[in-house]
């Protein structure tokens, strides 16, 4: 149907303009949130502020020994004014030791969400994890469990083994210190015996890696007077300056161009290698997660709905979401007619449906999809799917779903 | 592409920009030296003809951005002559301008910054249309109910605060604001570059839809070059403020001639694990566009560089019919 | 059951529409003014201020129609409380033996003023035999409607002056923040009280019409402060990009000032101008206290504090709080209620604002 003619269908009456259709809270239901609310919240912070916790209490042991990091049925919650919004809500996987795991997913997902629970940066008090575990496999061998580390024992693990590469690079800088003096304190804190003379020297050395074509001077500058793109560049540098042995790439690279994209991926992958470090690299971009990652995890709504290997994902989708994802890149080939998308959006993250999340939005659901939430379905050792088209082994046919439109 | 309203003007160039130059000059000016400047966009020429989409790429900080708002004089020019629709921009007073300026719009990069944060959608969208009467008064709200639906906005968002909106949304709103105003020239920068994968693909169809209904002209600018294949006909590379490469979106993605323009192309990441590339890694210097290098620009870091490209800068010259570049490796006479 | 079929029935319909909202779906938010209300409400500061304010006008407002009903007397009734006071007198004298002795005679006598504090006059009556509480409602009105109307005065020629200079620059800016630093450098007070002292000077302005003047002399001194604001705030936001934004649909410059910019400077205007109500109040105060402000029969909290002048004597000051400590009570209660409200009105104000 042509816009014109959509167009001439809307009458006056469909589109009524004064009338908002959006569902107002009533009074009291709004008193009954805040109250829940600040029941919950006073309980996870008193157990999260307690002082002097011994150390086997956080102790752990990983489920498999080669893992930096496992995710458990995690579950993290913000508990808002207008309700209880699950942004990760039962995410299980791992992170090997020197493997990348991509992250994708639609936009609000939980992928950002994810990360900071690992990182334990949910922002307090409305965000919380509510249940579930995240192991972590730390240098000196032992394992933690970061749910549950007090919050003095966890300044030692971030920044130092576990990097983070912001999403939004302009709210991780300090915009009234210099560049310089916000990299050099990095390298100060993290690094024992570091001299200031030292630390300029790394600091410069890795404005240097990352691309910046004058470091003397964008050592001088304030975030500010960078554009977007170099902004991005002096977090991920200042993120690497302490060789990690886990880095969390938040869309590391929306904002550069394909030639600075490429070197920072080499960068990455090359300090990853030197030390046999693990990256868990959260993009929307699925040419680099094609490229960069062995992993890959499909986050929808705040569930993981597939994971496999790279070559899983690409060459044999099988969840329906995933399937579209892939055909929604445009490339060469589909030049002249229009782009698959995906119609509609997501739930509305406060009240989730009870059956399958994506059944709104799936072209090809069925009777029981809107009836419960399927299950994870195992393919190989790597690759599962929540479908219920997987079931009982019945592999989809993911061509005749090419066929339409 | 190939409808009727393009066919009639083809041989229109709705846009043509002459030796654009912007200079920012440096805030700090020490003593006794020569006032430097930060040469954002220096001496760029090219047309767009009615109805199609040039696609604007290039290295972060190259000038892209600083093109597309002096074209709308939203900065002053330092130099340069733009021709919109056959009107010399320069030449016109301030009072025609504004009653101009309806014609061409821009879509700004940025969704979160470009939105005013205390008005409500509608208003965004509806304000210049009321200003201009771009509809007659009594079909104004009709009007603006229709646009955004066109744009997948839902009618009642018109009293909604941008920020209660998601990135992906306040990029349609965005759109809508352009839209809505009967442009003839859009200039898109990048639109979708804080959008996922789905998004994009809806408004990328957005995008075309118009295209094919209303005869839009575009300048799109963008990182992702895959988007650039699929929605422009016609391509320039800029590199430091400079336009190094320019020319049929074919002759480009099939025979790109520049240094750059190969390393570009080559590092676009394929959404395929089993596809290596051999990606052209640019070594050496990034230099800075207060002090560009002598002669080619781009010679601190191309593998072909010669001596004479220290010396001589490369003019952009017509190689192939449409094809133009700017480089010592063609021929420069 | 129901909602599910309802889910169905949006998959059906919204086949052929492109972009359907999930959103929308069972989604309750809280509405705009509502979210407004809580925003303000989250601050236990602003819900102090708030009962402070309501306090003090329902005090200024309401109060005299209260005492007009039940006991029938207004502002400037006289009251004649007899009572008898002791009055002692004391004085020196050398006895013949060459010592000093001190005299004291103690005498009583009936006085009509300045009544304590009883049952029929809450705070008891003044100097000239007015009751004090009565006084405080109607010195209130004065004063609250004085320092209203002068932060309206002062904010708009501010926001107009100023929002101007930021936008245009140049020379507009440079001749409008010419004029505000010459008002600006100007000493406040000491030109004020030059000011109302010429004013009360001159014969043929009607005492009653000096507060007109003094309301006129407030903006002028308060305007340069909110220009200044105005123009700095408009300044940054200028270079935004939906400024640039702005320009690309070509709406007219007025538009953009003062639908852009100023309601973007709201946040800075409501604290200043809060603030300012309590300066105004202030000012009042010391005018009125200086014998500069509202002229006599009439009470303004300032001149009813004067009463204790210490330069009159410590009489007053020392035996009679009842007849300046309230007073004194309602201006600190005002001028902390409008700062708390301020910075509340400010937070509840700025849609980013979540917590
Ligand atoms: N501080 C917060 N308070 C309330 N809700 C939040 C907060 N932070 C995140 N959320 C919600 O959690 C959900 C997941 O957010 P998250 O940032 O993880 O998304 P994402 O997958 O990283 O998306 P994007 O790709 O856009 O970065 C969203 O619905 C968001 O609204
Ligand atoms: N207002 C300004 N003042 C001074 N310099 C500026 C200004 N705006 C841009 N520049 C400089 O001009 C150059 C070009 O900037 P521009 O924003 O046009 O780049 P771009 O190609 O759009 O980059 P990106 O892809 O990162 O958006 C940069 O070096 C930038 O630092
Ligand atoms: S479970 Fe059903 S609705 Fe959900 S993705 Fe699979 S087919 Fe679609
Ligand atoms: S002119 Fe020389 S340096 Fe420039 S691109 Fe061509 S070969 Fe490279
Ligand atoms: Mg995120
Ligand atoms: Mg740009």
């Amino acid at each position: 149907m042509g816009l014109l003619d959509k167009w001439k269908n809307i009458k006056e009456t469909e589109v009524e303009p004064g009338i908002d259709h959006t569902m107002y809270l009533t009074l009291k239901e709004e008193r009954r949130i805040s109250r829940e609310n600040s029941r919950i919240i006073k309980q996870f912070e008193r157990e999260k502020n307690r002082k002097n916790v011994p150390e086997e209490e956080y102790l752990t042991q990983m489920r498999d020994p080669n893992n930096v990091v496992e995710f458990d049925n995690l579950h993290t919650y913000f508990f808002t004014d207008v309700g209880t919004v699950k942004s990760v809500n039962g995410v299980t996987f791992d992170i090997p030791q020197g493997k990348v795991v991509g992250v994708v997913g639609e936009s609000g997902c939980g992928k950002s969400v994810t990360s900071l629970s690992l990182m334990q940066l949910v922002q307090a008090p409305q965000g919380q994890i509510v249940a579930g575990s995240i192991r972590y496999q730390s240098r000196d061998g032992k394992c933690y469990e970061i749910t549950k580390m007090p919050k003095d024992r966890m300044l030692k693990v971030r920044g130092k083994e576990i990097a983070m590469i912001f999403q939004e690079p302009m709210t991780s800088l300090n915009p009234v210190f210099k560049i310089g003096e916000q990299m050099d304190e990095v390298v100060l804190l993290h690094e024992e015996g570091a001299t200031p003379k030292a630390a300029r020297e790394r600091s410069l050395e890795m404005l240097n890696l990352v691309g910046i074509a004058d470091p003397q001077k964008v050592y001088n500058n304030y975030p500010h007077e960078l554009s977007g793109g170099m902004r991005q560049r002096v977090m991920i540098a200042m993120a690497l300056s302490c060789t990690p042995r886990l880095i969390i790439a938040d869309e590391p690279t929306t904002a550069l161009d394909v030639t600075i994209q490429a070197q920072i991926l080499e960068l990455l992958r090359d300090v990853k290698n030197k030390i046999n470090g693990s990256i868990m690299l959260i993009t929307h971009d699925l040419g680099v997660i094609a490229e960069m990652a062995d992993y890959v995890v499909v986050m929808y709504a705040g569930r993981i709905i597939e994971k496999g290997t790279v070559r899983e994902i690409f060459h044999n989708p099988k969840h329906p979401y995933t399937i579209g994802l892939m055909r929604s890149k445009p490339s060469g080939k589909t030049k002249d007619n229009r782009l698959y998308s995906i119609k509609g959006q997501v739930p509305n993250p406060i009240n989730m449906p009870n059956h399958c999340y994506f059944y709104n939005r799936c072209d090809r659901a069925i009777g029981i999809c809107a009836e419960e939430y399927p299950e994870m379905i195992q393919f190989t050792d790597t690759h599962s799917a929540a479908c219920h088209l997987c079931r009982n082994g019945g592999f989809m046919d993911t061509n005749s779903t090419k066929e339409q439109r | 592409m190939e409808n009727a309203y393009v066919n009639n003007n083809y041989n229109d160039d709705i846009l043509i920009v002459r030796n654009l130059k912007k200079y920012y000059p440096l805030s700090k000016i020490s003593i006794g030296k020569k006032r430097s400047y930060v040469k954002a966009v220096d001496d760029v020429s090219f047309s767009i003809k009615r109805g199609t989409t040039m696609g604007l790429v290039g290295e972060s900080g190259c000038g892209k951005t600083t093109v597309g708002r002096t074209i709308l004089r939203l900065h002053d020019v330092t130099d340069g002559q733009v021709i919109f629709d056959g009107m010399d921009l320069a030449k016109i007073p301030p009072r025609k301008l504004r009653k101009l300026r309806p014609q061409m719009q821009m879509i700004f990069q940025d969704p979160y910054s470009s939105l005013s944060p205390r008005l409500p959608i509608g208003e965004i969208i509806g304000e210049a249309v009321k200003e201009h009467n771009i509809v007659p008064k009594s079909e104004y709200r009709s009007y603006i109910l229709k646009v955004m639906h066109d744009c997948g906005l839902q009618p009642h968002y018109y009293y909604r605060y941008p920020h209660e909106f998601s990135g992906g949304q306040r990029q349609r709103i965005s759109i809508a604001r352009a839209v809505a105003l009967k442009p003839k020239f859009i200039i898109c920068d990048e639109p979708l570059s804080a959008l996922d994968v789905s998004i994009q693909a809806q408004i990328i169809n957005l995008m075309k839809d118009l295209q094919e209904q209303y005869g839009y002209t575009y300048l799109f600018i963008s990182h992702d070059l895959s988007v650039v294949e699929y929605l422009s006909d016609t391509i320039g590379v800029m590199y430091l403020g400079s336009m190094v490469e320019m020319g049929e979106k074919k002759q480009i993605f099939d025979n790109p001639m520049h240094p750059y323009t190969k390393a570009l192309l080559s590092a676009v990441p394929v959404s395929d694990p089993d596809v290596k590339m051999n990606r052209i890694i640019l070594k050496g210097d990034i230099p800075s566009p207060v002090n560009p290098p002598s002669g080619c620009k781009f010679r601190t870091r191309c593998p072909y560089a010669t001596k004479v490209c220290a010396e001589v800068a490369p003019k952009l010259k017509e190689y192939e019919s449409g094809h133009k570049v700017a480089c010592h490796l063609y021929s420069q006479d | 059951m129901i909602e599910k079929e309802k889910a169905a029935q949006q998959t059906t319909n919204s086949s052929n529409q492109e972009v359907k909202d999930g959103y929308e779906q069972h989604f309750k938010v809280i509405s705009p003014g509502r979210m407004v209300a809580k925003r303000f409400f989250r601050s236990k500061l602003s819900i102090a201020g708030l009962y402070m304010i309501v306090f003090v006008f329902l005090f200024s407002f309401v109060g005299p129609l209260i005492v007009d009903a039940t006991w029938g007397y207004e502002e400037l009734e006289v009251f004649k409380v007899e009572r008898i006071a002791d009055m002692v007198s004391t004085a020196d004298f050398k006895g013949p033996d060459g010592k000093t002795y001190t005299y004291y005679d103690k005498s009583q006598t009936l006085v009509y003023f300045k009544a304590p504090p009883s049952a029929e006059h809450w705070l008891g009556t003044d100097t000239s035999g007015f009751d004090i509480l009565t006084r405080l409602m109607y010195g209130g009105r004065i004063s609250l409607t004085i320092s209203f109307i002068v932060i309206f005065l002062e904010t708009i020629i501010g926001v107009i002056l100023g929002g101007l200079a930021g936008y245009f620059g140049k020379w507009v800016d440079q001749l409008i923040m010419r004029i505000v630093d010459i008002f600006a450098c100007l000493p406040g007070l000491p030109v004020l009280l030059v000011l109302s002292a010429t004013i009360s000077s001159i014969e043929s302005i009607p005492a009653e019409h000096r507060i007109y003047y003094m309301m006129a002399f407030l903006t002028l001194m308060g305007w340069t402060g909110v220009a200044r604001i105005v123009r700095g705030q408009i300044l940054m936001l200028r270079e935004q990009e939906y400024m640039l934004a702005a320009e690309t649909t070509g709406i007219s410059p007025m538009h953009k000032i003062f639908r852009h910019l100023v309601p973007n400077t709201m946040p800075q205007l409501i604290v200043s101008a809060t603030l300012g109500l309590g300066g105004v109040i202030l000012y009042e105060s010391t005018l009125s206290y200086l014998g500069l402000g509202v002229p006599f029969p009439r009470a303004a909290w300032g001149s009813m504090i004067a009463l204790a002048d210490p330069s009159k004597g410590q009489e007053i000051l020392a035996n009679y709080p009842n007849m300046w400590v309230p007073a004194g009570v309602l201006i600190v209660v005002t001028v902390l209620g409008f700062s708390f409200i301020g910075d509340g009105l400010r937070d509840a104000f700025d849609p980013r604002m979540k917590r």
